[in-house]
């Protein structure tokens, strides 16, 4: 699917959003757009905003300031109900799949279908069953708690849940921290065939430059807001992957090669001062 | 290119001198009244989304009847168990007193009429706001810091809708039950222990019962019992939606359930007895003389 960025209307668009807990600024005038079709990796250091970013547009977060538009609609002008119903075009990955753990799995990745669809536990056993089996999961687990499985077992359910309502949207938050290499490379081949086979347009939060680089058309990286200065924006990279260890900003590459640089100077620093 | 953090600066020198010291007191209880008022304005927003989320759609036969029967069926053996002990009490602690004036045998209308209008509802949601509150509160918190909230809200089912309102009516439809067994179990175990303990005879114990208990006391406690019963399970419910991240904040949360119920128990307590009382005056209005 080509994408021209210049004529077709965004799909999922974030305006001037910022996002503040107490006095605690997170994101600072966050300018986005993503296409239809696009699989987008949001980058960035632990604790620099990126998963506040996932969740405030899908409308789990209230921005402070700006808005966000999904397919022509401002989330904040939609009432509870609204909004609800809007989520239901999303499919969200959580970073510890967030299976409920008073249900089954069966009745895990049946529960949008029978939220939505108002289909029963047996209506829903077919579709779950197709589901699980596309992530490479057996029917035998069906009866099972999410504590009985596994963490790349419960990730995987957590992305057959998600795609249970072939969303048009889907929202990988840290699909692949926690796994073991093998288990990270299922995962990504997981979200490329999904974005393959159901012509879907994905959002993956990472720091796994492996994972980001694989599935990903467009990569973003976002900048603490404790490190930048007032005037500095938070997007400090915006590109395809092929560009990105070709970055000009230092902060940029630094990340893509894990090397720490100032950052030790600042900690033996602070171990001094704490001496 | 970027810069060293912004620290957020230290406080100034300590501050000294009784003035001081004022200032700072007043200063705290400000803030403490700002976020009293601010919690209030929250559960009240909370409340009547839940009440709109009622009135929209019932939750799913499967949802509700699990939650009547935690709420329920679960806490029914503690309730009568407790409320028997507090029927006996109240006798241990009556008889004497009575007994100075020759009055055992009206032991039994002190005893039901406290069981009914009082003891009973308030000991109903008092063992409700301990057993099912907490539970509620550290249940909802434990899903708050996995993500499961959120997780409901991204697959279309509003949490408010999914998880308060069968509470809400489960507490709401369970509490007068509940009530009415602490009432009954108070008044059987009060009875037991004046009858076969204290030997009061059981004709006077019993007429002077009826005489001085009427339907309007039962209506009394039950009635109040089902504005308990909707402050647990909301308090709960929000306690456990704002939980703080952790297991030390699943804990809090399902303490300040309970805390913070039982303070809004016993203010709704005082305000509805005054409301019902004026309503009874209204209606029947009183004759000079006691029941007793």
């Amino acid at each position: 699917m080509t994408i021209d960025r210049e004529t077709d209307q965004p799909f999922l668009e974030v305006s001037g959003l910022s996002v503040q807990f107490g006095s605690q600024p997170v994101l600072r005038d966050i300018e986005l757009s993503v296409w239809r079709g696009e699989t987008l990796a949001v980058i960035g250091e632990s604790g620099c905003g990126k998963t506040v970013l996932l969740k405030t547009m899908i409308g789990l977060i209230r921005p402070t300031e700006g808005h966000v538009t999904f397919d022509g609609k401002r989330l904040d002008s939609l009432s509870d109900k609204e909004l609800t119903h809007e989520r239901g075009r999303f499919g969200y990955v959580f970073q510890n799949a967030a299976l409920f753990d008073s249900m089954t799995i069966a009745e895990n990745v049946a529960f949008p279908l029978q939220q939505n669809r108002g289909l029963s536990a047996d209506e829903a056993r077919d579709t779950v069953v197709e589901r699980l089996a596309e992530v490479g999961l057996p029917a035998s687990i069906l009866e099972k708690k999410p504590a009985q499985l596994s963490g790349g077992m419960r990730k995987r359910v957590g992305l057959a849940r998600a795609l249970v309502m072939k969303p048009e949207v889907v929202m990988y938050d840290e699909p692949t921290t926690g796994l073991d290499p093998i288990m990270s490379d299922v995962i990504n081949e997981l979200i490329i065939r999904t974005r393959q086979q159901h012509s879907v347009t994905s959002i993956v939060v990472t720091h796994d430059m492996k994972n980001a680089m694989k599935v990903s058309d467009r990569i973003v990286m976002l900048y603490p807001l404790a490190r930048l200065d007032v005037h500095e924006p938070q997007i400090i990279f915006d590109g395809v992957p092929a560009q990105i260890n070709k970055a000009a900003d230092k902060r940029v590459t630094q990340f893509v090669r894990g090397e720490a640089g100032e950052r030790l100077m600042e900690m033996r620093e602070q171990q001094a001062v704490g001496r | 290119m970027s810069s060293a953090p912004t620290m957020p600066t230290a406080d100034p020198a300590p501050r000294g001198g009784p003035v001081m010291a004022l200032a700072d007191w007043v200063a705290d209880l400000g803030a403490v009244t700002i976020r009293w008022v601010e919690t209030l304005g929250d559960m009240s927003l909370f409340a009547l989304s839940t009440v709109s989320w009622l009135m929209t759609r019932l939750p799913r036969r499967d949802t509700l009847v699990v939650s009547l029967y935690n709420i329920g069926v679960l806490s029914l053996p503690m309730v009568a168990l407790t409320g028997t002990f507090i029927g006996m009490v109240v006798a241990v602690q009556s008889y004497a007193e009575f007994r100075a004036f020759g009055f055992e045998t009206r032991l039994g209308a002190m005893i039901n009429l406290s069981m009914c209008r009082e003891l009973g509802p308030v000991l109903a949601a008092t063992m409700l706001a301990g057993r099912v509150g907490s539970a509620i509160a550290a249940e909802i918190g434990t899903m708050r810091v996995t993500e499961q909230i959120d997780a409901l809200a991204s697959m279309g089912a509003n949490p408010i809708q999914f998880l308060v309102v069968p509470r809400l009516l489960g507490c709401l439809l369970m509490i007068p039950s509940l009530t009415v067994m602490a009432i009954f179990m108070g008044v059987v175990g009060g009875a037991f222990y004046c009858i076969y303990i204290l030997n009061i005879d059981s004709y006077h114990y019993w007429s002077n019962s009826q005489q001085a208990v009427a339907n309007w006391d039962l209506f009394y406690g039950v009635f109040k019992s089902v504005f308990f019963g909707a402050v647990i399970a909301i308090v709960s419910c929000y306690r456990g939606f704002h939980c703080a991240p952790g297991a030390e904040g699943v804990g809090r949360a399902a303490t300040a359930a309970f805390v913070m119920s039982f303070v809004f128990i016993l203010i709704l307590d005082l305000n509805l007895s005054i409301a019902l009382d004026a309503v009874h005056d209204t209606i029947w209005p009183r004759m000079t003389g006691g029941a007793l």
